[in-house]
């Protein structure tokens, strides 16, 4: 479904990218792994047409995203969600007017008809009392879940997750990982997971890749990648101060 | 020797080529944000709710600002005005005379420099953090056009209340010199409003309102401009709202001397 080819990217001469190839089924979960600053991100904002590449392309369901139009690429973004690192609420609305935002704007729907919608996402999402306050009035962990409930209300097709756990603490980072689980049982999107918690993640997604130095170093599911013989990879999901990694 | 200088000379010249093309791809990045501005406002939908709102922000709530920076231009008009005139037996004129200096100058860029300091530097900083904390990459993410969003409001709001700012600071302005003339100093109501009456054209009060009207574009834009291309972080933000108030005043400035000149 989702097809990167050799993508290559640089920022002020600095290669980001150099040559990513990945290949991610439909209806598959996907966690990308890598160190911080490394291009994961990049990589995200890129199969979401927010960034050009400097070579390569990608694909999805055979459309090349890199050379689309402003209308067809506003068509394949409606088939798209994309979860955010610091969530992106708007904060001039509250949470319950953040997730109604996009049905309001893109869909035909009444306003008893979105009400509705916002409530049954804002109660997956286990946000109901807080649909009247705005995102300076709850914590980190309710801007994810509010900004999860928001990427969701349109059920998309495709998810894209930028380290949704980031700056939670261990139970709150684990409540959204088994909720992006029950999401995609529910709507069965194709996802991608930028992580640093690899073994709960791990848990969740069919497979994982791991972007080293610009490039997939290695794609397979969790349970190869746990078992790799590769010492990079290893120190990586071990955490060991110690290997070839070094910063 | 001859290496030494050719080596120094080529340095320079590559230095002012590069100086060259960047300060030539800024300017064609502004041209390009402006046309887009243009573009979206003059093409549906138009985002009526955001355009209402910005309207009372930048128009209705800088109104305070205006009658008293108005009232105090004014004042001090009538008061240099009238010893001015008043040394060539001329204070029967104070009325014109400040009446036109407000019209045709002080009214629209007073106003405009004010709205830039209230709401330009307002709207630089709303767009900049929307920008750093990946608002705007979420409106597009929405297959939401941005500047429909965040441009475009801002323009046409700002379209809409610099002109009725300018008239409103023109108005108490001239109330302001009339309190200092004609009160204080004892130029006669009937002589202030009645040569005021004499003196100034439709094309004076026309003169103003199209001033405030490429004021309010002109802020906008590079308002706008500022906070939509933003630097990193709360420092970019900062940079990028000094940057704009900055190079809006003094665009202001010229742009008002280009149209006096060129156009008047």
């Amino acid at each position: 479904m989702i097809q990167v080819e050799d993508l290559h990217k640089s920022f002020d001469g600095l290669e980001v990218l150099r040559g990513v190839s990945l290949h991610i089924r439909g209806g598959e979960v996907l966690s990308l792994m890598g160190m911080s600053g490394y291009g994961k991100s990049v990589l995200l904002k890129h199969i979401a047409g927010l960034m050009k590449p400097d070579r390569g392309r990608i694909l999805i369901d055979g459309e090349e995203v890199t050379s689309l139009g402003r209308g067809p690429l506003e068509r394949l973004r409606s088939r798209l969600g994309f979860l955010f690192q610091g969530g992106a609420l708007f904060d001039s609305l509250t949470i319950g007017e953040n997730v109604a935002f996009p049905l309001k704007e893109k869909t035909s729907l009444n306003p008893h008809e979105i009400r509705e919608r916002v409530r049954y996402e804002l109660e997956q999402v286990g946000l109901t009392d807080a649909e009247n306050k705005y995102p300076a009035q709850v914590s980190g962990g309710m801007i994810k879940r509010a900004a999860l409930a928001r990427a969701l209300v349109r059920d998309p097709e495709i998810m894209l997750f930028d380290e949704p756990t980031t700056g939670l603490d261990p139970i709150i980072g684990h409540t959204i990982l088994t909720l992006i689980a029950s999401c995609h049982k529910r709507l069965n999107f194709t996802g991608i997971i930028v992580t640093h918690q690899i073994h709960q993640v791990f848990q969740i997604v069919n497979r994982a890749a791991f972007l080293h130095e610009g490039k997939i170093r290695m794609a397979g599911s969790p349970h190869d990648m746990m078992a790799s013989e590769d010492p990079v990879v290893r120190q990586f999901i071990s955490g060991s101060v110690d290997g070839p990694i070094r910063y | 020797m001859q290496i030494r200088i050719a080596s120094a000379c080529y340095i320079s010249l590559r230095s002012i080529g590069t100086l060259s093309l960047f300060v030539l791809g800024r300017m064609g990045r502004m041209g390009l944000f402006l046309a887009m501005a243009f573009l979206y406002t003059a093409t549906p939908p138009l985002k009526l709710d955001r355009l209402l709102k910005q309207t009372r922000f930048i128009g209705f709530q800088s109104t305070l600002v205006i009658l008293l920076t108005g009232t105090f231009a004014g004042m001090v008009l009538g008061l240099q005005g009238f010893y001015t005139l008043n040394r060539f037996g001329s204070a029967a004129l104070l009325g014109p005379m400040v009446a036109l200096v407000l019209i045709k100058e002080l009214g629209p860029v007073f106003a405009a420099l004010m709205v830039t300091a209230r709401a330009g530097s307002a709207v630089t900083a709303e767009i900049g953090i929307m920008r750093i904390t990946e608002q705007i990459d979420a409106l597009e993410l929405m297959g939401l056009n941005p500047f429909r969003y965040l441009i475009v409001p801002n323009l046409l709001a700002a379209i809409i209340a610099l002109p009725l700012l300018t008239a409103i600071f023109d108005v108490v302005g001239i109330l302001g010199g009339y309190l200092v003339g004609g009160r204080l100093l004892g130029v006669s109501g009937g002589t202030y409003f009645g040569e005021m009456a004499t003196y100034v054209d439709m094309k004076d009060i026309l003169e103003g309102i199209y001033k405030s009207l490429s004021f309010g574009i002109l802020l906008i834009w590079v308002c706008g401009y500022k906070g939509y291309y933003t630097g990193f972080g709360a420092e970019g933000v900062s940079r990028a709202t000094t940057q704009a108030v900055v190079l809006s005043s003094v665009l202001i400035l010229i742009w008002d001397y280009f149209m006096t000149s060129v156009l008047f």
